[in-house]
């Protein structure tokens, strides 16, 4: 995975909004990642850490009220500071995106081969008749049985798990080099569940391109990522690769997310808890973010902030416990 | 095993739905004959996927929807048969904890207004009702100063708490749990489910969990009723039909549940299509159409009940004199 180029690099993406009382509350603060060509990268964290704010600032679809610093390379080139007309170039046509809930992304009174032609209109120079046959196309490729029919259809006729596979056949219109997919498959149902996640890897497979992916369900990322970054309050606390972080996790956050999922505590009577509440942003207490719900918190994890710091076996990791010289700074530890 | 504290039998759920002024309407079978015991003190969970009518069910239970036909035994009286008014006083044995906390909060009202709400329904006197309100809060994990809050001052976790404790304020026998930990985050959500079962230990009620969440399900269970299209069609004890479930259905949902584990390589049942709509239910048995393992007979026969070492199942492949 080393060796291929990367076709997103993200450096110091800090995002804020400006609430009612104009006071700017961070969100995302200051996080670095790549993704690399062909690889899936997994976005793990629970409601209000940033993920999905982080994607929608990569895209920039956030409103006028969240602002966005950094860096934010795509296929080499600076992304942050193009024109809204160049944005909109390579939006739906190099980089695509499918959300959660497809029924709100989908317009309801337009039919579904006018939606998936119109990016195919957009970023193509295909005549009415070719995109109706690509539209067509694309809507068998992702699994659609009488695509044909579909065509007219609109988004209120079809099921949950039809209207996502609209959303991906809309993303792929163009071949995009990178997917980003926030929490594609929450609203659906198991089965459902498993057929989506199939499909986005299918498309990974034979097109080659890259997918970012954004979810809460860690077994979601154990079947579909290579990599995975763990977010929690606006920061990355922990990064590697998929098997290394869900073998020999390393920030006690990470820990307790993996020993709360239910499935794996088979014959446990009770579910080990991390207790307290997600802080939201404005509320990010001082020093580590997790240090109040930590259960290996020192006295150094309230006063200081730990930085991303670099492990032997290559994964990242926020957290003082790992920091080679809080030993001496962090004495009261027994 | 103990005492049966709730029989179900033949429970049926119709809803009309109006083609036009003039135009007979057709019904939406969501719930179409159910048979179930719960025993005192277990947990029954009731799992499928959205719009299988595991909800309509738990409703139909208590009540909050009336059922089109079939009996619903608790301790022996059925409660479909009752009066508001018998019913009403039967609501404090009988309780309810919903999905989404928020929506089911009045937004108005204080935490300590809203505890009382059922109290106040049931008549407890104004002197009690305190002081079961302040011990009930610390019950599941709030404090006193947290009463005289409003529900939009807290976190989905701690709602939820607020929900569960209105549940129980007037220490019911039996709960139905409606997807009580689907919309939280999954570090709170294991808060819950402990405080579910803690709550169980120390006031030995009876639980009937409805969730969509195999993963969930399997931890809190004692015993699982799988339900498709508004049929139960496999129903076990938690270990059996986890480790060798009968139904094809259910043996695709479990092998559909993503696991943590990146080296675990099992296999994988992908069903074909979507849900069918309960409007118009496929004939002979509801899943055929999604079948792999689908015959012939199950196009037109509608499988019966088969017990294999106390699991029920319904499906052909388990019947005595197979047709290949």
């Amino acid at each position: 995975m080393n060796g291929r180029p990367s076709v997103l690099e993200v450096n110091g993406l800090t995002t804020q909004f400006s609430n009612r009382q104009n006071r700017a509350v961070t969100v995302v603060d200051g996080v670095d990642f790549t993704v690399k060509k062909g690889e899936t990268l997994g976005i793990v964290g629970e409601s209000g850490c940033g993920k999905s704010v982080t994607s929608l600032s990569i895209m920039r679809l956030l409103g006028k009220n969240g602002a966005v610093s950094g860096s934010v390379r795509f296929e080499g080139q600076e992304t942050l500071h193009l024109s809204e007309a160049e944005m909109r170039k390579l939006r739906g046509n190099r980089m695509a995106m499918i959300f959660q809930e497809p029924m709100t992304s989908l317009n309801p009174v337009l039919t579904i081969g006018r939606q998936i032609g119109e990016v195919l209109h957009l970023h193509t120079s295909l005549g009415p008749e070719a995109r109706k046959q690509r539209v067509i196309e694309l809507l068998t490729l992702v699994g659609i049985p009488r695509a044909k029919d579909i065509y007219a259809e609109y988004p209120h006729r079809l099921s949950g798990g039809m209207r996502q596979r609209v959303m991906i056949a809309m993303a792929m219109a163009c071949q995009p080099q990178l997917l980003i997919a926030d929490e594609p498959t929450t609203a659906l149902d198991v089965t459902i569940q498993a057929q989506m996640l199939g499909l986005i890897r299918e498309m990974r497979d034979n097109t080659g391109m890259s997918v970012m992916l954004i979810t809460h369900d860690l077994g979601v990322v154990a079947e579909m990522c290579d990599r995975v970054l763990v977010m929690y309050a606006g920061q990355v606390i922990e990064s590697a690769d998929v098997r290394t972080l869900l073998r020999a996790p390393k920030h006690p956050y990470t820990m307790g997310l993996i020993r709360s999922v239910p499935h794996r505590a088979k014959g446990v009577k009770r579910l080990y808890a991390i207790p307290g509440n997600v802080p939201s942003p404005g509320e990010w207490p001082q020093g580590c973010r997790f240090a109040p719900r930590c259960s290996e918190a020192m006295p150094i994890c309230q006063q200081q902030s730990p930085n991303l710091l670099k492990m032997a076996d290559g994964s990242e990791c926020r957290c003082w416990l790992h920091a080679p010289d809080a030993g001496t700074e962090g004495s009261e530890r027994t | 095993m103990s005492q049966p504290i709730l029989e179900v039998k033949g429970l049926k759920k119709h809803f009309a739905s109006k083609k036009g002024w003039f135009q007979p309407p057709s019904y939406v079978q969501a719930v179409n004959g159910i048979d179930l015991t719960v025993y005192e003190g277990e947990t029954l969970s009731i799992v499928g996927e959205s719009g299988c009518g595991k909800s309509t069910t738990g409703r139909c239970l208590l009540r909050l929807l009336e059922p089109t036909a079939g009996e619903v035994r608790y301790r022996g009286q059925d409660l479909t048969k009752l009066s508001g008014k018998e019913m009403r006083a039967m609501r404090s044995e009988l309780q309810i904890v919903f999905q989404d906390p928020f929506a089911t909060l009045n937004p108005k009202l204080t935490i300590r207004r809203i505890l009382e709400e059922p109290l106040i329904a049931q008549k407890v006197p104004k002197e009690k009702r305190t002081q079961i309100i302040e011990e009930t809060i610390q019950i599941v994990g709030l404090t006193l100063a947290h009463l005289d809050r409003y529900p939009h001052q807290f976190s989905g976790g701690q709602r939820q708490r607020i929900g569960i404790a209105r549940a129980i304020m007037l220490r019911p026998q039996l709960i139905v749990a409606d997807e009580p930990v689907s919309a939280l985050d999954v570090s709170i959500q294991s808060q819950i489910l402990n405080l579910l079962q803690d709550l169980q230990e120390q006031f030995g009620m009876t639980y009937i969990f409805i969730s969509h969440d195999l993963g969930v399900v399997e931890h809190i269970s004692d015993r699982v009723a799988v339900m498709y299209l508004g049929e139960i069609v496999e129903l076990g004890r938690k270990e059996e039909l986890f480790q060798s479930p009968l139904h094809p259905y259910t043996r695709a949902l479990i092998s559909a549940i993503p696991v943590t584990d990146p080296d675990e390589k099992k296999e994988r049942i992908i069903l074909q299509g979507d849900l069918p709509s309960p409007a118009n239910p496929p004939s002979g048995c509801r899943f055929h159409p999604r079948c792999h393992a689908c015959m012939d007979i199950c196009k037109t026969e509608v499988p019966k009940e088969t017990f294999i070492a106390g699991q029920m199942v319904r499906c052909h492949l388990y019947d005595e004199k197979k047709e290949r």
